[in-house]
């Protein structure tokens, strides 16, 4: 199977999770899909653009999409939950024709043609599909017991983001099993991590992350699995504030998914940018046989 | 011909945006227009009185009224048209409350509507011929479709009024969702107890047949004698010989099949009787978990019984029928609470619904009314029940309320200390929704006497934790989050229309709303009937209410059938089609295109074939008219002529006002 698509990085490729930026293109790569940069990408508008002005917002969002069909990209992936919210947010809101000229008028261009957005997760699973996923595993994670966390965005809502079960999503429980692991039920699969609360209000994102990491240990999983930067961020980089906030002493490893794909198909763990991750993974892998 | 016009004013309904006056001063220059007048309220006994007097006195032919819809007041003004001496047909009416004065704020342009709609009706009027009904006679016996506690309300009322009945049911026992409660509120009295005496009598009746594991599957004919054919599915069981012993149920090797009585929280045998106290008291075998039937060995059954009444071989039958009238009382079926994915979509086995929680509590229940966790059987001592699920409810396209569930929740959290004394009940609820007899208090000796924790908002997610289910929500009066530890969760589900109820309706040819429930013919002031003539509604059918209005309507809807039998004969609606023979080629296009089979094939005396239209039959809804290329079959009091003079009327210059 050859798959050509666009691709948008998002900036935190760029920094906070250049570990899931790297594996991400490596296990595509891998894959045989060819993911083709929209070229000279600029940022969504991120939080605060549409915290201030929604037609700011959907024109940052929109330059892209609209560079990504002059390039001949009909559909765009991105990594990243919160960037595809913003990018699917502005294609929304353009088809309101006065939304669309106020936009067009902000970007000094007709707007006249955008690309479709998905996520990779979205791409890997309904355009590239799961038994084929399967097939290019060559290290099956047996023995590694996961809990796939999606956080509140990447389904929700519903009838923006049309993929998966805005309550119990599944997509990336069911890679996890296609490479391999052991995939437990994880309930809180869609609560919030307390997202970029963490900048002014530490004490939310301690809480509301050491729930989550509370009942990952319940369940008495190896590791966490995200797909998305903040989410990874405030589990992992804020581990130990929420460890120091609550009394708790998880030692819990917090991996992008893309990350364990590229393990179970022999890539290896500095291709995969294991040494980004804040909590050592070493030893779960170890222990599972992994690495 | 004289015609006389009366224009209503409906107090300010009509003559706020229409000037009347102006209506009435424009038609006496319509042609035929004799008399014409504005009045108050044209349906009022001085409105009417003066109609009658202005028929008198001006040696009126016919009336036109311009007021309201017919379907409000048609039979109104044919009664006042016939006691001013006229034949009943010579009335038309004009509506220019719902089609003009409700719908447009322009006055000037609705005065204008308003004339051109007493033009047409003037002209229409000129047409119109005297029409004579035909007396037929009446089928004395009711056919009441649906077992629960509606339906054999109305069975035994009909039946005690003299009445014959015919009982349909499709389950395999009659009780209906009455018959799996537990307990009832405000009184908390056992459901069984008041129920079984009435359910006992409906089977020893002399005047009701029963029929259950049966469905209407068809409805002809017309009020008074209606022709329906009933399908009785196969049971596999002879119930003549049947004497429900039980000994098939306790030998039947396949144990695992779905319990619906109790809602699925028990399993239950392939050849079973639904509970104790079932009417009838017989065994019926489910095919889909009978092994002879699935896999073609077995037959213990067969094997076991006494009276040797297993047939393997039994097919549906068909009953035929003929009834004067029919109560649909077809009850209501739970909201589908795993659209629901933050409540756990059904995956947690101790999130369960409010009605396998009655099952849970009954004594004749699964756990023999021992409140038990369906994951580990333990006795949970923190139970959170969670209100509106499926009522209420934009998004899952159910905005109604469903009426009894902020009682029965009630109702539950009461016999959870009951049963449980040392354990904590918690409701979270939008609002309490109470106005019943003795209800409100109810809900406050929950709330005070038995300790019962209401939170006012809704439930943002349950979850597992360990052995435990977390319930997060909102409680909107502290204004903060509220995390309950339950053991088990109680899902309140609401009301949905039954499974079936809009193919029903359209076999019996009355209107269902959007979510299924049928359509009463008045909201306020006919509620037990439809808009077909002989067909009555009662319970849960017509929407959601609770067992004392339920059995209110059934009684209701017996004395409407009582009334409707009181007659010998009935008259027939004259407004049918009519062939006229010396124009009739005998095609018989007619015959092909009649929706309700009214029009036959005759042979004149001369031997020709022609078409002949069963009056009683026909319905009028003209469609044989179109059909005829002779123009032979004509809708009386809706002949060609008529309509083209309608036309005719509405396309005249426009009239000034000056």
């Amino acid at each position: 199977m050859s798959l050509s698509i666009g691709y948008y990085p998002g900036c935190s490729g760029q920094g906070t999770s250049i570990e899931y930026e790297q594996s991400t293109r490596t296990v595509f790569a891998r894959l045989g899909i060819a993911l083709s940069e929209i070229p000279d990408w600029s940022c969504c508008g991120s939080t605060p653009a549409h915290t201030v002005n929604h037609v700011l917002s959907a024109a940052l969002s929109a330059r892209n999409l609209e560079l990504a069909a002059k390039a001949g990209m009909e559909t765009v992936t991105t990594p990243c939950p919160s960037c595809l919210t913003n990018l699917r947010t502005a294609s929304h809101k353009m088809e309101n024709e006065a939304f669309r000229a106020e936009v067009a008028e902000l970007l000094e261009t007709e707007c006249s043609s955008l690309a479709e957005i998905k996520s990779t997760l979205q791409v890997l699973v309904e355009d590239f599909g799961i038994d084929a996923i399967k097939a290019k595993m060559t290290r099956p994670l047996e023995g590694l017991r996961v809990a796939c966390y999606y956080g509140c965005i990447m389904n929700r809502p519903k009838e923006l983001m049309q993929f998966d079960d805005p309550e119990h999503p599944m997509a990336m429980d069911n890679i996890m099993k296609a490479c391999g692991a052991e995939v437990l039920p994880f309930p809180l699969k869609v609560e919030c991590c307390g997202a970029s609360a963490g900048i002014p209000r530490k004490d939310i994102v301690a809480e509301l992350s050491g729930r989550l990491l509370d009942a990952a240990a319940l369940l008495g999983v190896d590791a966490v699995v995200t797909a998305c930067p903040l989410c990874q961020m405030n589990l992992d980089l804020r581990q130990s504030q929420a460890n120091a906030a609550r009394g708790t002493n998880h030692q819990m490893p917090v991996f992008y998914y893309t990350q364990l794909m590229g393990l179970a198909m022999g890539l290896s763990a500095e291709d995969m940018g294991l040494s980004k991750l804040c909590v050592d993974p070493n030893p779960c892998l170890k222990r599972a046989g992994v690495l | 011909m004289r015609i006389g016009v009366f224009v209503c004013h409906c107090g300010s309904n009509i003559a706020a945006t229409v000037d009347c006056p102006s209506v009435a001063e424009a038609a006496k220059m319509f042609p035929d227009v004799a008399f014409a007048t504005d009045t108050m309220y044209a349906c009022s006994e001085p409105g009417q009185d003066s109609i009658i007097n202005a028929v008198k006195e001006h040696h009126l032919d016919g009336v036109v009224v311009a007021s309201c819809s017919p379907r409000m007041h048609e039979p109104t003004f044919r009664r006042a048209v016939e006691r001013a001496g006229l034949n009943k047909y010579m009335l038309e009416m004009a509506n220019i409350r719902e089609h003009v004065s409700w719908i447009g704020k322009d006055k000037e342009l609705n005065t204008r509507k308003a004339s051109d709609l007493v033009h047409i009706a003037v002209e229409k009027l000129r047409r119109d011929t005297p029409l004579v009904a035909n007396k037929f006679d009446v089928t004395k016996k009711v056919m009441v479709i649906g077992g629960g506690v509606a339906g054999i309300q109305a069975a035994l009322d009909c039946a005690d009024a003299g009445i014959e009945v015919v009982l349909v049911e499709r389950e395999p026992s009659i009780g209906g969702k009455m018959s799996k409660i537990d307990k009832t509120f405000p009184t908390v009295d056992c459901s069984s107890c008041i129920l079984g005496p009435k359910m006992v009598d409906i089977a020893q009746h002399p005047n009701i047949t029963l029929y259950t594991m049966a469905e209407v599957e068809e409805v002809g004919g017309y009020v008074g004698n209606f022709d329906v054919k009933i399908r009785r599915k196969a049971t596999y069981v002879n119930w003549d010989n049947c004497t429900g012993c039980g000994l098939c149920m306790e030998k039947c090797p396949s144990k695992k099949g779905f319990d619906r009585f109790n809602e699925g929280i028990a399993t239950t045998t392939a050849i079973n009787i639904p509970f104790p106290q079932a009417i009838p008291k017989k065994a019926s075998i489910n095919p889909e978990s009978c092994i002879m039937l699935t896999k073609g060995k077995c037959g213990v059954c067969a094997k076991v019984c006494p009276t040797k009444c297993i047939d393997f071989e039994q097919k549906d039958t068909i009953v035929e029928d003929k009834v004067g009238a029919i109560i649909a009382a077809t009850g209501y079926d739970l909201f589908d609470y795993t659209v629901y994915g933050q409540y756990g979509a059904g995956k947690y086995p101790d999130v369960v619904t409010s009605l396998q929680y009655e099952r849970m509590m009954n004594a004749s229940g699964p756990t023999s009314g021992h409140i038990k966790r369906p994951s580990d059987g333990k006795e949970p001592k923190n139970v959170v029940f969670i209100q509106c699920v499926g009522s209420r409810d934009k998004s899952v396209g159910r905005p109604y309320c469903s009426g009894f569930c902020c009682m029965y929740t009630a109702k539950q959290a009461i016999l959870t200390k009951d049963h449980i004394p040392d354990s904590n009940s918690y409701v979270f609820y939008m609002d309490i929704r109470s106005p019943g007899k003795g209800y409100d208090e109810f809900t406050r000796r929950a709330q005070e006497q038995y300790e019962v924790q209401y939170i006012r908002g809704r439930v943002s997610m349950v979850f597992p934790q360990g052995d435990k289910l977390m319930v997060r929500g909102v409680d909107t009066l502290a204004g903060e989050q509220a995390e309950v530890e339950a053991d088990l969760v109680v899902l309140a589900v609401g009301v949905e229309s039954s499974v079936g109820a809009s193919g029903l309706a359209e076999k019996l040819r009355i209107s269902y709303d959007s979510y299924g429930f049928f359509m009463e013919a008045h909201p306020k002031l006919k509620p037990v009937e439809t808009n077909t003539a002989g067909v009555y509604l009662a319970g849960c059918a017509q929407g959601p209410k609770d067992i004392p209005t339920s059995v209110g309507q059934g009684s209701a809807a017996a004395a409407k059938v009582a009334a409707l039998f009181s007659k010998d004969m009935l008259e027939s609606d004259p407004q049918v089609s009519k062939v006229d023979m010396a124009r009739c080629v005998g095609c018989l296009k007619c015959v092909e295109t009649c929706p309700f089979g009214a029009i036959k094939e005759i042979q004149d005396r001369g031997g020709n074939v022609k078409a002949e239209v069963i009056e009683t039959v026909c319905q009028g809804c003209g469609i044989c008219t179109v059909t005829c290329p002779q123009g032979a079959i004509q809708l009386q009091h809706f002949k060609d002529n008529q309509i083209l003079a309608e036309v005719n009327a509405l396309c005249q210059a426009e009239m000034s006002f000056e």
